[in-house]
């Protein structure tokens, strides 16, 4: 490991020896776990002397302290918080403690006004599909261009090498030795031609938290990417990168704490798969909490969320079975759905219609060739899917499930903790009955900062797969830390622990989403997904803007993910930013600057207007009224291509944001 | 008259339509042809016309999917009344007997997992059943630079390693294990169980030739599975069987182009517990030019002097192993899983195995304590030498001493599986479902009297296997793990227990059944 002393940004990665000595003396340690295990009336008890406790020894405390009043006037008035110690407030922040206080900060910012909440909830509507842009034909046959010239290169490159290059990077590429090449086939020419060349946008390593900054480790190559070197220094950036939907990923505050009493206590691991001693009460315990948070009569626990998926689609469907599955899904639905040895169709991403179209079909023409009625049809979808941001349509499915009686599977991935006034994914945020629901699966990676998976269903459903998912019966059950962080993030979330911070962090996590897909469409970039969901991304097309934009925004400070095909669909290469509860309102205006100016320089506003971001109505014009206003004015279908200045995207955002975005 | 001027000005039409002709580029070639041809052979002519208006008459017809031959074109209404009538089976099926005992006998600790065990019965029992071989799950300074990196990383890194979740950790444990093994390279998966099944469809594709050991575990046959290419088994631990099929191999695809082909085995049969033989696997591996994915699950971190695994063990150069995939979850009391190898498969799998690319990294506090434990093995080496002390007391109290079970596993191996003796097993003509029984009265009776063990889990082995897998049945077993952590009478007097548990059991079920035992 590189050492952290020649880190410049020492106040967010200081060397171990440094904390370990500032660490808080951990007293109460055995005594606080069992508390959190004890019965209920208890429990919001021990909570709040955490809480109490870690403040009073602390001085701060990461949601409270920039702005105690919030979390008691947005969320819960009356609560028991007002009787916090006044006094660390106004006094002025000793050396250490602003030291910790910006630690804190960088990896969860403090809200900067309590007009930056928004309850996530969808309002009655049918859900509508988001309009997507298209860019200029010139910018789509340019992008097919590049590749092929792309192609072209590297293949030449290829041909060549393979002849006069250098023997060490072609030896896997060629039969030798009487053994076939390694890798010889599309992707590994894709590998090596194509993403090599920007490889250095992918996989950068970082150090320290993943919180609302993330710690990049400056690397450098001298060969083309093929190797790096490390140059020894840091660059703090601002994360709009990582799964962080709630700002979980904390080294301090009641998470941290408990995970470490849990490691204290029940030490590293539990060394055995569920089936054999892997289930301890800790275990159970969560799967109680995690259960009873979707609303489900029981759930199971997984070490990974990949496996959740490649795991559960065998023990419920097999051989005679239909899964139809929505085309953008994950690849671990798409290889548990192969594991099963059903039946697998797609249909076109969250299309009802086309849903509705095959299952009919499938349902009137029954199984290939035998025409046998199919055993059951599985129709598995995600919350809110990874790639696009789009939320899935479930009053839609839910209407159609009524009728043609199959299995609803959903992935709530992203969904979970992310969506819903409650953060209970997209039922809550729907307002469904979680019962219409089959199987609620998601991913405890990404909102609870923790690791792996969880299924939720039925009491019988979950004692079956239980025994009989091999994932469950042969692989390694989670950790006992993973388990603690899961356990204590959820408990924040819904209030039980450290009141107040839990709500507030789902508000700001809807409103930060708003905010940011509301500024980049008025800055005229096309943005796909629905408005309230958490992911954004920004297209940018060619494949050589993935790169350059991956590039300008780290010169900005701003690290962000970029992805290109296979990941999407050949042209329409795009960047993805991850919104965070971490985030406040400044890194969003940080990130929407630094957008404006690249956009400027990348040539990236391409949008038409069609998919939002337009001028406001004019003063006594209300949404209502805009058709009758349009026609009056003649302004029926005109669409005014959005080019908004930024310093009015800022201060008008913050309003615009609570009514119908437009 | 009408009729003549309709014909004068057809005649028109038809000189202006021939004149238009002319003027194309290649007509006269073409009328030409089709002049001499008529002249040679009309037939000709008329078979050409033919081929060219059902040419024109394909291009214009409307596509259609060959897969919908057995379309039956139904109406909305029979479609509605057939939606109406449809009725689903059941999402899962009922448990059955033997799953609603499993479940209702599963232990559940309360607190750490160690050599001694607190049940949620309130009861402490010795713990022969968790993989915590050297008992470093109560290491405190493992659980120490655990705390550290949790202080400093948080618990997940909240993305997967290409984006921005690849941290300084990982990269340390990567490069810890590759310098442990003695490869070019590592890669760490954030789960052991998925790590090989996502190795193996990395590199081997449609068409590709896998020769596998039958009785491998449930991960590498999911591996098989994906990967679509051919497979061929040979018989278990058979080296000679293996040489064989190579050879088969070899001789059906010499007229062929030369495809990728891959031996995969264990190093520790999981379902078994017997011990490979490497030495003369590279040596066919090398004769016949195939690639080893060799999975190290079970012996790394326990074969060996310093616990390197099998590589250490028979004194083979790991660089003779083209991918070595092993387990953090293990006696490393860490998580996640590992692939070692050269740089560029290493690399390869960066991106092409799923279960990295689509998953989220390992947290950070895993990883560090799979480098911790690493430190630990190789700078203790001597607690390996007191878990195989171990294992060889508690053999002595039950593989010669006992009437009714055997032990298959290698005399390295800290998880020792019983299985019934066969002549036991023909004698009262025992199904599987009454292995499992009698096997689990055992595990019933020997918590009784404090020691906790367990049965191995063969179930989704046995259900995976189809008939082209060549027909593998996995032995019940009583699954007992072996740990440093308890002193020689400890160890001794659990292995007193079992023997005397597993007697009470076979003797009780004698009385019931037909028969008297037979050794």
């Amino acid at each position: 490991m590189p050492r952290k002393l020649s880190n410049p940004f020492s106040t967010s990665s200081m060397p171990h020896t440094e904390r370990s000595g500032e660490r808080r003396p951990s007293q109460s340690k055995g005594n606080r776990l069992t508390q959190f295990f004890s019965q209920k009336p208890k429990e919001s008890l021990s909570a709040q002397q955490t809480l109490l406790a870690m403040q009073q020894q602390q001085g701060i405390s990461p949601a409270t302290i920039s702005l105690p009043t919030i979390s008691l006037s947005t969320a819960t008035a009356g609560e028991p918080n007002s009787d916090e110690p006044p006094t660390t407030l106004f006094q002025p922040p000793s050396a250490d403690e602003a030291r910790k206080k910006q630690r804190v900060d960088a990896q969860f910012g403090p809200l900067l006004s309590p007009s930056h909440l928004y309850v996530s909830e969808h309002h009655g509507k049918p859900l509508e599909a988001p309009v997507e842009d298209e860019p200029p034909y010139y910018f789509v046959l340019t992008t097919y261009i590049s590749y092929l010239i792309l192609i072209f290169f590297g293949h030449a490159r290829d041909f060549f090498g393979k002849r006069f290059g250098n023997k060490k990077h072609y030896e896997t590429l060629k039969a030798q030795n009487g053994y076939a090449p390694l890798n010889d086939d599309f992707d590994n020419f894709y590998v090596r031609r194509l993403k090599m060349r920007i490889d250095d946008c992918f996989a950068r390593p970082t150090t320290g938290v993943p919180g609302r900054f993330i710690t990049l480790i400056d690397r450098k190559s001298d060969d083309f990417n093929r190797t790096y070197k490390f140059t020894g220094t840091f660059t703090e950036t601002l994360n709009m990168s990582s799964y962080n939907y709630l700002g979980f990923a904390q080294s301090e505050g009641p998470c941290a704490d408990a995970v470490e009493e849990c490691v204290r206590k029940y030490g590293l691991t539990s060394c055995s798969p569920r089936s054999d001693t892997g289930t301890s009460d800790l275990a159970l315990e969560v799967e109680h909490e995690i259960a009873q948070f979707v609303g489900k009569p029981a759930a199971m626990v997984f070490s990974m969320g990949f496996v959740t998926n490649a795991g559960s689609f065998p023990a419920l469907v097999s051989k005679g079975c239909l899964i139809l599955s929505d085309e953008l899904n994950h690849a671990s639905i798409r290889i548990g759905a192969r594991l099963s040895g059903a039946v697998i169709r797609s249909f076109k991403h969250n299309s009802m219609s086309d849903l509705e179209r095959k299952l009919r079909e499938a349902i009137a023409q029954g199984q290939p060739r035998t025409h046998r009625p199919w055993k059951k049809i599985l129709v598995a979808v995600e919350g809110l899917y990874s790639m696009e941001g789009t939320m899935v349509d479930l009053p839609g499915v839910i209407a159609l499930k009524k009728k043609y009686k199959f299995f609803l599977y959903i992935d709530e991935a992203h969904s979970i903790g992310a969506l819903g006034p409650k953060g209970r994914g997209v039922c809550d945020y729907f307002g469904v009955d979680p019962a219409e629901v089959d199987i609620l699966m998601g991913t405890l990676t990404k909102s609870f900062g923790a690791n792996g998976g969880y299924v939720a269903a039925e009491k019988h459903i979950i004692d079956k797969l239980k025994s009989t998912n091999a994932a469950t019966l042969l692989g390694e059950s989670p950790a006992p830390s993973v388990l603690m962080q899961i356990s204590a993030s959820l408990r924040i979330i819904t209030g039980e622990l450290a009141p107040g911070q839990g709500e507030e962090r789902l508000q700001r996590i809807a409103f930060n989403s708003r905010y940011l897909r509301l500024g980049l469409k008025r800055l005229g970039f096309i943005v796909y997904g629905h408005d309230d969901s958490p992911i954004v991304p920004l297209m940018l097309y060619h494949p050589a803007k993935i790169s350059a934009f991956s590039h300008e925004m780290l010169k900005r400070k701003i690290s962000v993910v970029v992805v290109g095909y296979p990941a999407t669909p050949l042209i329409s290469s795009r960047a993805r930013f991850c919104i965070s509860s971490a985030h406040n309102k400044e890194d969003l205006d940080r990130l929407l600057a630094a957008c404006n100016e690249v956009g400027e320089i990348l040539q990236l506003k391409f949008s038409t207007g069609v998919a939002g971001g337009s001028e406001p109505l004019p003063a006594g014009v209300s949404p209502e009224m805009e058709k009758e206003w349009r026609k009056a004015n003649g302004l029926e279908g005109v669409v005014k291509p959005p080019r908004w200045r930024l310093e009015d995207v800022v201060t008008r955002g913050e309003l615009d944001v609570k009514d119908q975005l437009r | 008259m009408d009729l003549q001027e309709v014909q004068t000005q057809l005649t028109e039409w038809v000189n202006e339509a021939a004149t238009v002709f002319h003027k194309v580029p290649g007509s006269a070639v073409l009328l030409r042809y089709v002049r001499s041809s008529y002249q040679n052979d009309p037939v000709r002519s008329a078979i050409e016309l033919i081929l060219v208006i059902f040419f024109i008459r394909y291009l214009l017809a409307p596509s259609y999917s060959t897969s919908k031959q057995n379309f039956i074109k139904l109406t909305e209404d029979e479609i509605d009344e057939l939606v109406d009538e449809w009725v689903p089976e059941p999402l899962v099926a009922p448990q059955t007997a033997l799953e609603e005992t499993d479940m209702e006998k599963l232990p559940v600790l309360v607190g750490p997992t160690g050599p001694k065990s607190k049940l949620a019965n309130g009861r402490t029992v010795t713990n022969l059943a968790s993989y915590n071989f050297y008992n470093l799950n109560a290491n405190e300074q493992i659980k120490e630079k655990a705390i550290q990196t949790l202080r400093a990383y948080g618990v997940g890194p909240c993305g997967p390693p290409q984006f921005y979740g690849t941290q300084d950790v990982h990269m340390k444990t990567e490069s810890d294990i590759a310098t442990y093994l003695g490869t070019e390279g590592c890669i760490v998966y954030a789960q052991a169980f998925s790590t090989i099944s996502s190795v193996i469809p990395a590199f081997c594709k449609r068409g590709d030739i896998i020769v596998a050991d039958r009785a491998v575990n449930y991960s590498i046959r999911r591996g098989l599975e994906i990967s679509r290419s051919n497979i061929k088994w040979y018989n278990h631990g058979d080296l000679d069987d293996l040489e064989r099929v190579m050879q088969k191999v070899v001789q059906e695809q010499s007229k062929k182009k030369l495809t990728r082909r891959f031996i995969v085995t264990e190093a520790l049969f999981e379902t078994i517990g017997d011990l490979n033989d490497l030495p003369r696997l590279v040596e066919l591996k090398t004769k016949y030019k195939f690639r080893i994915i060799l999975d190290e699950t079970w012996s790394f971190g326990v074969l060996g002097r310093t616990g390197r695994g099998l590589t250490e063990a028979q004194n083979v150069d790991p660089t003779q192993v083209d991918m070595i995939v092993g387990s953090l979850a293990g006696p490393l009391c860490a998580g996640g899983g590992f692939c070692a190898g050269p740089r560029d498969v290493v690399e390869h799998q960066r991106l092409m195995g799923a279960a990295y690319t689509y998953s989220a990294a390992l947290p950070a506090m895993l990883a560090m304590t799979a480098s911790e434990s690493l430190n630990v093995l190789q700078s203790n080496p001597e607690i390996l030498l007191h878990c195989r002390e171990n294992i060889r007391l508690m053999k002595g109290q039950l593989d010669p001493r006992s009437d009714w079970v055997v032990c298959t596993s290698a005399p390295e191996n800290p998880i020792m599986l019983l299985v019934l003796k066969p002549d036991v097993v023909n004698a009262r003509r025992l199904a599987i479902e009454d292995q499992e029984r009698l096997l689990q009265e055992c595990v019933d009776e020997s918590l009784a009297n404090g020691v906790l063990i367990t049965r191995l889990k063969g179930w989704p082995i046995s259900n995976s296997i189809g008939l082209k897998d060549g027909g593998w049945t996995v032995q019940p077993a009583l699954k007992i793990c072996i740990t440093s952590g308890l002193s020689k009478k400890d160890i001794e007097k659990a292995g007193v227990t079992i023997r005397h548990a597993i007697t009470k059991v076979m003797t009780k079920k004698t009385n019931n059944k037909l028969g008297l035992p037979t050794a």
